[in-house]
Formats: structure tokens, sequence, C-alpha cells
């Protein structure tokens, strides 16, 4: 598709990525990671907590139907919405600290879309064999062979998919429960739907977007390429001792006029997003560090130091080839920008953690009828009326006792008891880890303030106690 | 301007250079990925589809309908009919229940209730206001006042069969004689028995008036308002003895409720709502605050 006097063209078509295997500290570092990852993932939902008979024993579960979200001893209840928003908080904050200390690693080592698309190029080499294999097969006319090898390849990447997004619905109810509904056919249809929609993402965005995905899809490698500095740290080829590339005869053949770069093409071989390290830091590296690995043996091979192809800051950069020594690199991790953003996080985190801990068990509102504001009875008594909710946030019901305080003289009785009834406090018992809703009237003679101000109190009681007020007001006719 | 034709060749990527710049900063012109444009053409071959199959282009006084044969309209029908399918087991089971014992299943109560507020604001607010606070003459159906009975099959009645509807017999009727106008007492007797109205309903101490008020009330209201003026539900007479006035308490409105009489009508609403909709509201009417214990169950409570 060319237009008149612009020579390149509009689209491109993507140029085949077939990493090559490798093996070394990095990529050992990322198999652990991946392992950690995904036990985590599909493991989570599986483990159980016990809280009582009247909480489920899900350890990790966001009960949507019923507004609760569980994680191990903490119960987030749907009015307590901001500590999740203190977790994206921290993330958000964390992703700037990971990025300002050891750069873009979560997009080389945790980032869902690389481990699994690692996952997937795993089963790729194992089916198809290993780079050159792959391109033959790729380049090949379809035929038996060729077909064979795809589907068998496709229907293990499917597998691993729907096992993806098979895994994801048991965060959103009781594991085994819904395991259960899922293969007897019971289960909720958008249960289904999240298991078929995440199994073709998966399959799509692991087996075929894969480098796509971080080039043209993710905002993060953009947001990151903003947040590094010279101090951050980045794969970097060091062409000042690697260049000018020769390979070993060249470089026998005139001494002294070629660098330590053999030109074997090996980092660019494993890359998984297929770009070429040596032209520099670009958004298409995700600092997978593989070509580390890759380039460190090859220089083994060939007598020389490793590190031609290494973790290194701008600044450890530009020093070294003004001659100084390579530092540890592990110095990048302490300086102000990441201790300004590690004392952000950890506030964060401080303040959600005290939160929780001194947050009630025991809630009360109120909220006064509007229409009418008060009521006047045959015995001249003037009468008001409030919808009061009580909140036990224990999973056990609990006994409260509702009064007034700073409105003397009242008599409180409910919709459901008769004004016969009446007396100084009420008694109710609110069910496990639910609200109470209340229709209190409040009566009081019939002379005296247009305006009372006064408090409701809820007292639990039993052993554990505890209580809360919550302002009202009385009003009367003028 | 030939030169504009070139393409200028970014050195460090290879790529085009865009011939605009903005102060010293210039675009590179990234082939975008082919996939992307495949996604593009999937999702216009997708819109046709889409406006094939539902309601999509305008015309002159109509827009394409749609092979689907959606629209806004048959989706609130049908939401509606889900809604009232839903709902039908417990309006019949209301029906079904006697209302004395409808108290005892606490869901049906709470699903009459709303069934019944929602009822009121369609039926019953022009007349006793949305908070059913009533006005002069309409009664307040949340204070504990009745003037034909506060328990649900009271309430009930009252709905189904109205207050004076003159084409019909089942309604409830109570005839007050305009003393005054009628010349039934002299107009100084019916100042005394104001008077003496005033002094039951601990509005003003007794005087000479109002023990002249006495007598004449004897002779004329007790037959209707009891012997102690604290009415009859009955007769619909209402009780003078309490703080609650239809009409005012005042001097002036006594008086003028004593020479004129007072005859308000609430129409009959069983030609015009489904019995479970009177049942509705009778219960809704009873939660508001006033209502009373049904005398067979009260009965059966004092007797435990």
């Amino acid at each position: 598709m060319l237009i008149p006097g612009i020579s390149s063209p509009l689209y491109e078509k993507r140029k085949g990525v077939y990493p090559k295997a490798v093996d070394g500290f990095f990529r050992r570092f990322k198999w652990a990671i991946m392992a950690v990852t995904l036990a985590i993932y599909w493991i989570t939902p599986w483990i159980r907590w016990d809280r009582g008979p009247y909480a489920p024993d899900q350890a990790v579960l966001i009960d949507l139907a019923n507004r609760r979200f569980y994680m191990f001893d903490i119960e987030i209840w749907p009015h307590e919405f901001y500590y999740v928003a203190g977790l994206l908080i921290m993330a958000g904050i964390g992703l700037f600290l990971v990025t300002s200390a050891v750069g873009r690693a979560w997009c080389g080592y945790a980032c869902p879309q690389t481990v699994w698309t690692d996952l997937f190029q795993h089963i790729e080499r194992f089916i198809d064999g290993d780079r050159n294999a792959q391109i033959r097969l790729a380049n090949a006319p379809w035929g038996p062979a060729k077909l064979a090898r795809r589907l068998t390849k496709w229907s293990v990447w499917l597998l691993i998919a729907f096992m993806t997004g098979g895994a994801w619905i048991f965060y959103f109810a009781d594991a085994p429960t819904l395991q259960h509904q899922f293969w007897t056919g019971v289960a909720a249809p958008v249960a289904y739907f999240t298991v078929a929609l995440l199994t073709a993402t998966t399959f799509l965005l692991g087996g075929f977007l894969r480098e796509q995905v971080c080039i043209y899809m993710c905002p993060w490698p953009r947001i990151q390429a903003a947040m590094l500095d010279e101090k951050s740290l980045t794969v970097t080829y060091k062409h000042w001792r690697g260049e000018k590339r020769g390979s070993l005869k060249k470089a026998e053949a005139q001494p002294g006029e070629f660098g330590d770069c053999i030109d074997c093409n090996q980092c660019v071989a494993v890359c998984p997003t297929g770009i070429d390290i040596r032209e520099g830091s670009q958004v298409g590296c995700i600092t997978c560090a593989l070509c580390i690995d890759a380039c460190d043996k090859v220089m083994e091979q060939v007598g020389r130091p490793r590190g031609l192809i290494d973790y290194c800051t701008e600044e450890d950069a530009e020093a070294e080839q003004k001659g100084a020594a390579p530092r540890p690199v592990l110095r990048t991790l302490l300086r102000p920008r990441t201790i300004a953003y590690f004392m952000a996080w950890s506030a964060v985190g401080v303040a959600m953690l005290f939160a929780l801990g001194a947050r009630t068990r025991v809630d009360i509102s109120a909220q006064q009828d509007r229409n009418p504001i008060f009521v006047r009875l045959s015995d001249g008594t003037i009468r008001n009326a409030y919808t009061v909710k009580i909140r036990n946030m224990e999973a056990r019901p609990r006994p409260m006792e509702i009064s007034v305080d700073g409105l003397p003289g009242a008599q409180l009785w409910t919709d459901a008891t008769a004004r016969e009834q009446a007396g100084r406090t009420l008694s109710t018992t609110v069910p496990a880890d639910s609200v109470a809703r209340l229709r209190v009237f409040v009566a009081m003679p019939g002379e005296g303030d247009t305006r009372q101000d006064f408090h409701f109190a809820v007292r639990a009681l039993d052993k554990e106690g505890g209580d809360n007020r919550e302002p009202a007001r009385f009003e009367r006719p003028e | 301007m030939a030169d504009d034709n070139k393409p200028k060749i970014d050195a460090a990527t290879g790529t085009e250079i865009k011939h605009h710049e903005w102060d010293g900063i210039q675009e590179l012109d990234t082939p975008l990925p082919r996939w992307w444009l495949w996604s593009l053409y999937a999702t216009i071959v997708f819109a046709i589809g889409y406006t094939i199959a539902y309601p999509a282009w305008p015309l002159i006084d109509d827009a394409t309908q749609g092979v689907l044969g959606w629209s806004s309209r048959g989706a609130l029908e049908k939401e509606l009919a889900a809604r009232e399918a839903q709902v039908a087991p417990i309006r019949k089971a209301i029906a079904q229940t006697p209302i004395q014992d409808l108290p005892a299943h606490p869901q049906l109560m709470q699903a009459a209730i709303e069934g019944g507020r929602s009822a009121f604001r369609v039926h019953c607010v022009q007349c006793h206001g949305s908070g059913a606070a009533g006005s002069k003459g309409y009664p307040n159906l949340n204070d504990d006042d009745w003037l034909w009975g506060g328990d649900l099959m009271a309430i009930e009645k009252t709905i189904t069969d109205g207050v004076r509807n003159p084409d019909h017999d089942d309604t409830r009727q109570s005839l007050m004689p305009a003393f005054g106008k009628d010349q039934l007492l002299q107009a100084a007797q019916v100042d005394d028995v104001v008077a003496y109205v005033r002094t039951i309903s601990h509005q003003d101490r007794a005087n000479a008036a109002s023990q002249r008020g006495a007598a004449i009330f004897a002779d004329n209201c007790a037959i209707c308002h009891g012997p102690d003026g604290k009415g009859s539900r009955e007769l619909g007479a209402p009780d003078l003895t309490d703080a609650i006035w239809l009409f005012g308490g005042d001097t002036g409105s006594i008086h003028d409720t004593v020479w004129n009489s007072r005859h308000g009508v609430m129409p009959r609403w069983d030609d015009k709502l489904d019995k479970t909709t009177i049942r509705m509201l009778a219960i809704y009417v009873h939660s508001l605050g006033g209502g009373e214990a049904t005398p067979a169950v009260a009965q059966a409570q004092a007797g435990q």
C-alpha cells in the first residue's frame, strides 16, 4: 500500500520472532519467577481459611454477589472500598519504585503477558523445535506434517489458555462448589462467558500477539520510558567495548581493529521481542536479560570477560566509557528517588494497616423521616420516625442495644412492636456480617423546642463489646 | 518545495521522518502493524452487520427496523413481563392469605408494604398527601387516631368501600346533623356545646358556658360521640377528647363543625383497583406507625 510521494508503506507485516532457547542466570531466574507467579495464580483460590460458620472459608474471595472481599483475616465491605483504592495506589507507586530501582523489571519478569508468552514459547520449542526448526516450519508450505504440528501446538496452548481463564472465576465464588457447578453445567452464564473470553485472550495474546502487545497495545512501556532516568538500570550493550564488531576470523587477521562483539547475533536470536539490543535502549526491550545470558555464554566460549551486554545505568555507561571501573549494579537501588518512592509506598501501606486495625466493627446510621417530619399522636405527644441501620461486621450474630442520648423522656419502639411496648432502649440481634434495618419511632411530649439534637447510640451486648453513636434530630411543630 | 517530496530518513531507526516540526521535535512515520488494519476492517464488517441486525438507518418518518426485530419498547415490555411473572406468586400469596394472618409472614408483609407504597403514590396522595400526613379534612394516616378503626381488616374495608359514597350500600356511613344551620340548636346553645367540647379535650378550663354545654352535649351529641365524648368507631364518630382534629380544634373550627356539620367523602376503590392492590394499600397504611392489632389477634395475645 503506497501513497505517491511517500516511500515507506503505511502498514507493516509483522516480522516473525522465533526466540532461541538459552540457559544462564537470568533464564533460571525467569523460570523461578514463572513458577512462583503461576503457582500463586492457580493455587490461591483453593486455599481454605476458617472464618466460622457464618462466613466463607476461602482465603481469597471477591464475593461480588454479597459485596464482600475476603483476604485471609481481612474482610472488606463496600463502604471500605478505599482499602482497594489504597492497594491500587500501592501497586502504582510500587511500579514507580521498581522502575526507578531496577528499570523495566515488571515487563521483563512478572508481567502476565511476559510470563504466559514465555510459557507458550517454551511449548512451541518443545513441539516445533528450536529457532531454526521453527523458521523452517514457518516457511514450509502447508501439508499434513505442518498441520499436525500446528494443531498439536494450538491444542496445548488452548488447554493452558482454558486453565488460565478457568482459574480466574474461582476468585469470585467458592472454588470447589463453582468447579462442580462448572462441569455439571449449572454455573452462572457469566462464569462460562468469563472463561471463554479469558481463554480466547490468553490464547491470542500469548500465542500470536506476544511482543505486539508490549510494543503497540500496552501503555506501560511509554510510561516507563518517561520514568527512566540516567540512574535507571537498563539492559545495555557496551558498544565502547564491543565495537567495531567483527567475526573471530577477522579479529585474528587484524588484531586491534575489532572490539569484543564477534557479531554472532545470539543476542538477537534469543530476544523474545525480536529486537537488536545493540541498537541501544528501545521501547521493545522488556529487559528480560536473556540476551545477557546468551552473550555471556559466547564470551565464555571465546575467552573474553562476561558482561558485554549487561544491566547498566546510563550514568555508569558514561563513566565506563571514560575509563572508570564498572560499579556494583545494586548501588542504584539506594538513591533519593527510590527512597522517596519507598517512603510514599510504605506510608500508604502503614496508613492502611493502621486504619484496618482501628476500624470499627459496629456501626449505626439514622435517617429521619422527612415526610412527614413529625406526627401528633392522639395523646398529644409528638412522634418522629427514623430509619436506623445497625452494621455488624463480625462473622457471628451479635445482640445489640439501641438507645437515645440527650433526649430525656423519649419513648422508643419499632414498626415491629406496638407503642404499648415502648421503652428507653431497643434490643435486637443483628445477623452475622450484615446490616439490620429498623424503623424506629421516637415519641416525646408535645411541648418543647421545635428542634432537639440528640444521638442514637448502639452497644454490642456480648463480651467483646463495642459501640458507636450517630447524631440525629427530633423535631416538633411550631 | 520540491525537497518536501523526498523522504527524510531517521538515521537511528531507519524510519521516515514526517515533514513537520514543532520546536525542533519531529515525528517518525512508523508504519502501523498490519493486523491493526485488519482489526479496523473487522470493526467495519461488524458495523455493517450491526446496522442490518438492529434498528439503525434513519428514514424520512421512521428508521430501518433491523432483521432481529429488536426495539427498546419491546425490551421494556419483556422486562416488565418478566417482573410481573416474578412477583405474581407473591401477589397471589398476599391475596390468598387472610389479611389478619399476614403479619405472621414478614416477607409477604414487606412485599405488600412496598407494593402498597407505590400504589399509594398513584391513587391516594391527591388527598392524603405524599407522606400520608393528610391536611384539613383529609385524615393523617400516620397517627394513631382512626375514625373507622386502625386494624388491617378495618383499613381494608375503608379502602374497599370508601366513606359516604352515595351510590354504594356497603360504604362507611355517618351523618352528623347541621345543628346550627338546620336550627336543631339555638346559636347560644351551639356556643355552649363548643365550649364544652373545648374542655373535654383539655384545651380550656371548665366554665359556665361549658357547664351549660354539658347537658346539651348529653342530649344531642352523646348518642354518637358517647357520654364521655370518646366517639365510636362503629358510627364513625370522632373522639373529641384527644389531640387530633380532622377539621381543626380551635373554637371557630369546632363551631363551624357543629353549625354546618362535615361530610368528608372518600371514594370506594373496589371498582377501580383489584383486591390485592387494595390489600397492599391497607398493609402499607397500617405500617405507617398507627396500625393497630386486629381484634381477634389482640384477644389471642391477651389470652396467652
